[in-house]
């Protein structure tokens, strides 16, 4: 550790008893940090500020909340309209799950394209896939608290899910319902483990920090920091451009939040629960449907669950898929195309989600989801085989210093400079 | 950069204005979820209780209850009126005449708090304790209020509050 040399009498005497200054210094502060990173390495901060404002959010509207079926929709009805800047809060809470993971979808595509999962930092993708679960179970339950309509069918459609698994599956819904359908005891258990998951989520994030501080970050070139040269303080260099990342990524926030609340959202929930009739047409919100138009895309149930879940699953295995020791992007340009392919396969996926499963839709549900799992389990390893690299700059100062001429044009470039 | 007259330079300037700025937008965004735990419109459009006096007998206490409070209607009687309008204004702790504190003398309405420590005290029924001075009597602390609700004895501080109210019959009152 660090001998930072703090001029305060009071912050030295605690330091030297709870190195808790000592610890702040070396890990945010001087921590030194690759000196090429691009605006993509904004998003995991900015996912951890959307985890803040969660459960900032949440734990105000807890105060106000009451999870029963016969109070839960009218107390967000009163949060709305009688609770002070009650509608702001739910505004900020509701369109935020979006906006966490807009941060966090981004996050995970910069990590797919400049191979940050790579040795040696597979434990913090594969704890970064950990977070993403828990956070797509805690959005899940959270959308089921205000109990309308989409919230009881959401609830019942999913938690079917697991009737798909062989002889047991009955009992695991009754299990997760506490009843015979989904109804109050489902509705208190949500709640609670609503409220519970960030937490468990918090402590996953430390882990994930933990892990990323051990090598530090990846870095646009892909390639390892040599030595101090190619690396500057975290503070002031990235505090600040971590700063300027949140207020660009605030406007748009804002703009959801005070000009468009329930575009992202679904009007059918704003009808109370009704476990009788289901509406026309069933969507999740839109940061599940690339994986639910997974789900519809097989016709099998038990198959389509699988193809559900592996989707994710496959993440946990993706650092010895592909097995290039080139990590970014920039330098391997066959892998380029198959990645893009993937992020446009996507959003296809995302679009496919949204519309009703029949006709032309699910076969091209079919063939997107058929590219989802060859890009994982095809392509990667084969590219791993075949693919040429392009050669890689020798050091991130070097390929900084030489410019746009790239790395055969630093020597040069740096000579011209000095 | 440019030196100003105190040493002060431009950057200096710039990082004072932005923290500054930085700080009025970090207050007004803490403020809905401070102010979120303030009593909310529903509750407060639930602020005032409408009381029919009529079926009080002289001498009988009833307890309705206003914004979540206990409220103590008594129909004094001719006796207790006497006492309360008879007290040295010198032997008070908290000192008060009885006619500021009821619209008719018959009527004393009082929120039914103990000022110590927010206990309800005893003495809305006649075989309650009602404490050396035949008021009310709280029985946490031991605190002796008069036929006017005001502390004579123990450790309360003032008498018992007057809620704001007013008559809107012969006998019958809106508190709130």
């Amino acid at each position: 550790m660090s001998t930072a040399n703090f001029s305060n009498p009071v912050v030295r005497w605690i330091d030297h008893r709870l190195p808790i200054f000592s610890f702040l210094h070396h890990e945010a502060h001087e921590y030194p940090t690759p000196k090429n990173l691009s605006y993509w390495w904004n998003f995991g901060s900015l996912a951890g500020i959307m985890l803040v404002i969660m459960l900032v959010t949440g734990i105000t509207l807890a105060m106000h909340y009451t999870p029963h079926v016969d109070y839960a929709f009218d107390s967000v009805e009163r949060i709305m309209r009688d609770v002070n800047s009650g509608w702001l809060i739910r505004y900020i809470h509701m369109n935020g799950a979006s906006f966490f993971f807009i941060a966090v979808y981004i996050h995970i595509f910069r990590g797919l394209y400049y191979g940050s999962y790579k040795a040696p930092r597979e434990l913090l993708w594969m704890l970064g896939v950990v977070i993403m679960l828990l956070m797509m179970a805690t959005a899940f339950m959270g959308y089921v608290l205000p109990w309308g309509q989409m919230s009881f069918w959401g609830a019942t459609v999913i938690t079917n899910l697991f009737s798909a698994i062989p002889v047991v599956g009955d009992s695991i819904v009754t299990w997760l319902w506490g009843g015979f359908s989904v109804d109050n005891p489902t509705l208190n258990r949500f709640f609670a483990l609503h409220y519970l998951l960030p937490f468990v989520i918090f402590a996953v994030v430390v882990l994930h920090i933990v892990a990323l501080h051990r090598f530090g970050s990846n870095n646009p070139l892909g390639i390892d920091v040599k030595g101090p040269q190619d690396t500057i303080p975290f503070h002031p260099y990235y505090t600040i451009k971590d700063m300027f990342g949140l207020a660009v990524f605030l406007i748009p926030f804002c703009g959801f939040v005070f000009f468009a609340p329930n575009f992202l959202g679904h009007p059918d929930n704003y009808i109370p629960a009704n476990p009788l009739v289901t509406p026309a047409y069933i969507v999740p919100e839109w940061y599940f449907l690339p994986f639910y138009a997974i789900l519809r895309a097989v016709p099998d149930k038990l198959l389509g669950v699988l193809a559900m879940f592996g989707a994710i699953a496959v993440l946990f295995i993706l650092p010895w898929l592909d097995r290039s020791p080139v990590r970014s992007g920039k330098f391997r340009p066959v892998f380029k195309i198959f990645f893009w392919l993937l992020f446009l396969d996507c959003i296809l996926l995302t679009w496919l989600g949204g519309k009703p499963a029949e006709g032309v839709y699910v076969i091209a549900a079919r063939f997107a989801t058929a590219y989802y799992f060859f890009y994982f389990l095809i392509a990667l390893p084969l590219l791993s085989i075949f693919e040429t690299p392009k050669p890689l700059p020798k050091s991130i100062s070097e390929s900084v210093l030489g410019g746009a001429g790239g790395p055969a044009a630093a020597p040069a470039a740096a000579k011209e400079k000095a | 950069m440019a030196e100003m007259e105190e040493g002060a330079t431009r950057r200096d300037f710039i990082n004072v204005a932005s923290g500054a700025v930085g700080a009025v937008g970090a207050a007004a965004a803490v403020w809905p979820f401070i102010n979120q735990m303030n009593p909310a419109a529903d509750t407060l459009a639930l602020a005032s209780t409408e009381v029919d006096l009529s079926a009080i007998e002289v001498g009988m206490s009833i307890t309705v209850v206003w914004r979540g409070k206990p409220v103590f209607i008594r129909h004094r009687t001719e006796e207790e009126i006497k006492e309360a309008e008879a007290v040295d204004l010198g032997d008070l702790p908290d000192p008060t005449p009885d006619a500021q504190r009821v619209e008719k003398p018959e009527w004393l309405i009082l929120v039914g708090i103990c000022t110590h420590l927010g206990c309800v005290p005893l003495g809305q029924k006649t075989t309650e304790p009602r404490g050396d001075y035949g008021g009310w009597f709280c029985p946490c602390h031991g605190s002796h209020y008069d036929t006017s609700g005001r502390i004579r004895k123990g450790p309360a501080p003032a008498n018992l509050p007057v809620p704001p109210y007013a008559f809107t019959g012969d006998a019958a009152i809106r508190i709130g």
